[in-house]
């Protein structure tokens, strides 16, 4: 793992440890509520804050996993795998890609659509 | 204790592919993990091979796992660690296997060249001493690494090491972190690039396992937790690419 690879991991843990803090309170006293899903999406369509809120989330969470992913791979896969840098890079940007396509399109389901 | 009282101890023979034998060792009062293997030598099987020098705990060459925890063999005491009447003794873990209980450290030693883990003079003779108060803050955590007697154990011990072919490893890591705080040392820039490099510092899984199995009692993660730091702010600096 390189450097840079390192300081971004620890700098989106530091962004994420709030914003878990706030998802899970938020879930709890939504749920604790017994809101319906048509009520949550009436709060969060069109809401700037919201929207904003989780794509930094998503963004944050997709580097913050890809990385881990990939080194979970480097250290403990197949050793044909350990040391083959450029598949390492491709599980890399796969794994950050797909969580972030998935995450942001949530994002836009609750949000604008 | 009676000198007729024995112990059974099983020994690594081989090279990575071998299998642990069985050995009947006359037990003597304050027999160390040392004596046990030398008794073999010298009174059972002359072809076993390992190695040791100084056996009091300077030189670092004896270390073997021992009972399945790395340890220098010639400062432990059998009844310290014998399981059940029972003393497994193998080679160093994640090092290849010469012969027996006699491991290659080469790999264990290149990576302290590659930490840059040589001190790099300032000065010459010809200057006057450098002043180092022992009360500096900073000698003060270069003094807390330098007792390592590079033995192996923390290399053996360590799960990262097991994991990352490119990790340095806590001994070479724990030096290069002596020369960070050294203030007549003149390579700090160029050490901090090869301690942040791939499988520099930052791959440190902060186990400890270096800390619980050193014989010295030193404290290599709190090293390499200190050149995370070191590296932290050379990379916000600008300083590594």
């Amino acid at each position: 793992m390189s450097f840079r690879l390192y300081v971004l991991q620890r700098a989106t843990a530091l962004i994420l440890v709030p914003l878990i803090a706030v998802h899970l309170i938020v879930i709890f006293y939504a749920t604790a509520k017994g809101i319906s899903a048509a009520s949550i999406l009436a709060r969060t369509r069109g809401s700037f804050g919201w929207g904003a809120f989780y794509s930094v989330f998503v963004i944050a969470a997709a580097l913050h996993g890809a990385i881990g992913v990939r080194n979970v791979v480097a250290e403990w896969g197949p050793d044909q795998l350990k040391r083959n840098a450029r598949l390492l890079s491709l599980i890399l940007w796969v794994t950050g890609l797909g969580l972030a396509g998935l995450g942001l399109r949530a994002v836009y389901a609750v949000v604008v659509a | 204790m009676t000198a007729t009282e024995t112990i059974t101890v099983t020994l690594w023979r081989g090279k990575d592919e071998g299998r642990y034998e069985t050995y009947v060792v006359p037990r003597n009062e304050s027999q160390t993990v040392l004596d046990i293997v030398t008794h073999i030598q010298r009174e059972i099987d002359p072809t076993l091979s390992y190695r040791f020098a100084c056996r009091v705990g300077v030189c670092g060459s004896c270390a073997m796992t021992v009972n399945g925890r790395p340890r220098w063999t010639c400062r432990t005491h059998v009844s310290k660690v014998v399981e059940d009447g029972k003393l497994e003794i193998g080679p160093l873990a994640n090092l290849p296997v010469i012969k027996d209980l006699a491991t290659d450290m080469t790999r264990f030693f290149e990576r302290w060249q590659q930490a840059k883990g040589v001190f790099e003079p300032t000065t010459t003779r010809a200057d006057a001493i450098a002043a180092v108060l022992p009360s500096d803050p900073q000698r003060q955590k270069a003094d807390a690494g330098i007792e390592c007697i590079n033995c192996g154990v923390c290399w053996s011990a360590c799960d990262t090491v097991r994991w990352n072919p490119d990790y340095l490893g806590p001994a070479a890591l724990n030096r290069a972190w002596t020369l960070q705080n050294d203030s007549r040392d003149g390579a700090q820039t160029d050490r901090i690039a090869a301690v942040s490099a791939k499988g520099g510092c930052q791959a440190c899984h902060t186990h400890q396992s270096c800390e619980q199995h050193c014989p010295q009692g030193l404290n290599p993660t709190a090293s390499i937790a200190g050149l995370k730091r070191m590296s932290l702010q050379a990379y916000l600096r600008g300083e590594l690419e």
